[in-house]
């Protein structure tokens, strides 16, 4: 029985990165706690990735494959994450706070009569107790928490846990489990993916974002510049352009928009209002380009280029090309 | 139509975020609160269905201290019908299972066909109440929700949500909990017409025991902190466009090694 369980999320007929971020922390917590850690992995054919989840220190896979759980839906997988926790009994439960984290970690939390401290970046313990620290207010403050009931479920930041790799046997447990369908739930109808194959602002290693400086929609540079970087990189704004009608809304990075923590950041035209660095504060590193030099971005930014974006993004495109072709 | 919106006061986003002297929380004074600007789109997304159904109700249900009742008076004025206000010091933690649960005791003699909730409160950033209430209610849930298209005998309802990299359309039967995001409409402002009437909506303010509830918190905070300040790093003005790239993108490298 596993002291801990991770929920490692299938997307797109991959294992996230995420889930391996799960698993290299729930490896250092079992390791305290003196037990095992278990993945779970919903779906028919699940039990593929197992492997991959091994080399990242789990002991065991529990693969759920009920033909229902094809596609993921909240209450379905609801119903097989709660029978697999109900069954082994973990202490500590945690999942990513992913677009599916947050909808699946709360309902599941309902039906075990427990909470769920969200968004956590960092992980502690206090005797036999998980201590997540999660920031609030979109990062203008953090303040550690605990869970009261069992099991103790917590959701991480995707990006901001390392990942470690610790080879265990991953040994494939087959949970046999029967959906009760007579609970109403949703159908997905069309899942019109991006077919530019970016990945989520969340989710970006490296988030390029420009604000009201771009003086319009053709973000082309800005493209170009997350183009060079490649898979790992997207492109971001700020609210000032979300509400001209340039980008996205899901585009926005701030207190009401996407709170993001990349390794880089690069504010082009973005002012640094309280809202948006409430939202990308806590990146690892900063890059401001604005042409005010008072514009408070910078007394955020590790590297601020004063001037005209236009002049000086074309420039720095050349000089990463360069760079990254070493 | 009927819909019930749950609805949080909460600081408004411009406030400058302080903990207190022994780090159990913020400090409170001062603060200018607003509504949860994701339970303004629900607001806005329940009137609209009241008035393209041209029936029903939109009624708000709100747990918090007194200070509240301006927020549901502002829902008012935006529309909404009426007000259920859960005033208690017992709820006032924000444990979002608590929130649910309580807001499923105050819906239960209401009438609805869908229940609103902001995606995530952007205090304490939790982002749960929505589909717990949803489970305790026994209902699904559909997060993260841009279009919102009921059918017309009011029985299934179409989404567009946002998934990572793109957007999802899912329907359901209704009832069930939508909880708002960015994008899925703008908001109206309160009318001065709109504000005289909201005095005179009725607004019910209920205790925990009048909801026959005696919740328990599932989740403790402490150790407030402030984030590590970040220091102003290497600015660089007047250097050519060509120059100020090399530099910077070779710090990048070398320096800070993010690339
Ligand atoms: C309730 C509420 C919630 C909000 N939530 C968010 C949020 O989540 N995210 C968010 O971003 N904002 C949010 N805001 C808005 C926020 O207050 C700011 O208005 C917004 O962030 C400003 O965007 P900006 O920096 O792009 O524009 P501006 O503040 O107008 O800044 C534009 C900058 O571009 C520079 N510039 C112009 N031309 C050039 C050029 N050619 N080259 C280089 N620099 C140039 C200027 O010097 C200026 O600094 C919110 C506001 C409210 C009221
Ligand atoms: N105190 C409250 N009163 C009414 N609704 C609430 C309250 N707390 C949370 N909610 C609802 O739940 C949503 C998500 O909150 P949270 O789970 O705290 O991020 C909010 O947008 C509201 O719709």
């Amino acid at each position: 029985m596993s002291k801990v369980l991770i929920y490692a999320e299938i997307k797109a007929g991959k294992i996230k990165k995420s889930a391996f971020e799960l698993a290299s922390e729930g490896r250092k917590l079992a390791d305290s706690l003196g037990g095992d850690l278990g993945a779970v992995l919903i779906g028919p054919g699940s039990e593929q990735f197992a492997p991959e989840l091994a080399k990242f220190g789990v002991d065991t896979v529990y693969s759920i494959e009920s033909p229902e759980l094809e596609n993921y839906n909240s209450e379905y997988f609801a119903q097989a994450l709660t029978h697999l926790i109900d069954d082994t009994k973990p202490e500590i439960v945690l999942m990513s706070h992913t677009m599916q984290g947050k909808d699946l970690a709360p309902r599941t939390a309902a039906k075990l009569g427990s909470g769920v401290m969200s968004d956590c970046v960092s992980f502690r313990l206090e005797g036999s107790t998980l201590i997540g620290k999660r920031p609030m207010f979109a990062g203008k403050c953090f303040a550690e928490w605990s869970v009261s009931a069992s099991p103790q479920i917590a959701t991480a930041r995707p990006n901001v846990l390392e990942t470690a790799e610790v080879p265990k046997s991953g040994a494939i447990t087959k949970v046999s489990f029967s959906v009760d369908t007579s609970r109403s739930t949703y159908s997905t109808k069309d899942l019109s993916l991006d077919t530019s194959g970016k990945v989520d602002l969340t989710e970006a290693e490296i988030i390029v974002s420009g604000g009201r400086g771009m003086g319009g929609p053709d973000y082309t540079l800005l493209e170009e510049m997350a183009g060079i970087f490649g898979s790992r990189a997207t492109v971001g704004a700020s609210r000032a352009a979300v509400d001209a009608g340039w980008r996205k809304h899901s585009d926005q990075v701030g207190q009401t928009g996407k709170t993001v923590t990349p390794n880089l950041y690069i504010a082009c035209g973005i002012s640094g209002s309280i809202q948006h660095l409430a939202g990308m504060g806590s990146s690892k590193v900063i890059v401001a380009i604005n042409k005010d030099p008072e514009a408070p971005i910078f007394t955020k930014a590790d590297y601020g280029i004063v001037g005209d974006l236009f002049k000086i993004v074309p420039e720095f495109n050349k000089e990463l090309k360069a760079i990254l072709a070493e | 139509m009927k819909s019930l919106v749950c609805l949080k006061q909460v600081p408004d986003t411009e406030t400058q975020i302080k903990v207190n002297g022994d780090g159990s929380g913020i400090v409170t004074d001062g603060i200018k609160y607003v509504i949860n600007p994701y339970d303004e789109f629900s607001v806005e997304e329940a009137l609209r269905l009241k008035e393209k159904f041209k029936a029903g109700e939109v009624v708000i249900l709100t747990i918090g201290p007194d200070r509240c009742v301006e927020a549901i008076r502002t829902a008012l004025a935006m529309g909404a019908d009426r007000g259920v206000h859960v005033c208690d010091d017992s709820v006032n933690n924000g444990d979002p299972f608590v929130m649910a649960q309580t807001l499923a005791a105050a819906s239960s003699g209401l009438e609805y066909d869908i229940i609103f909730c902001g995606h995530r409160a952007i205090d304490d950033d939790f982002a749960e109440t929505g589909a717990m209430l949803a489970e305790m209610l026994k209902i699904p849930q559909i997060t993260l929700v841009t279009k919102i298209d009921v059918s017309q005998d009011k029985k299934t309802v179409t989404c567009e949500r946002d998934i990572e990299g793109g957007k999802e359309i899912v329907e359901c039967a209704l009832p069930c909990v939508v909880t708002s995001q960015k994008g899925l409409n703008e908001p109206r402002y309160a009318s001065l017409p709109g504000i005289m009437k909201a005095k005179k909506k009725p607004v019910a303010k209920k205790t925990v025991a009048d909801l026959g509830l005696a919740p328990a918190s599932k989740l403790q905070g402490n150790n407030y902190t402030m984030p590590s300040v970040r220091q102003a790093g290497k600015k660089f003005e007047g250097l050519e466009p060509q120059e100020a790239a090399k530099v910077v993108v070779q710090a990048l490298r070398s320096e800070a090694k993010v690339i």
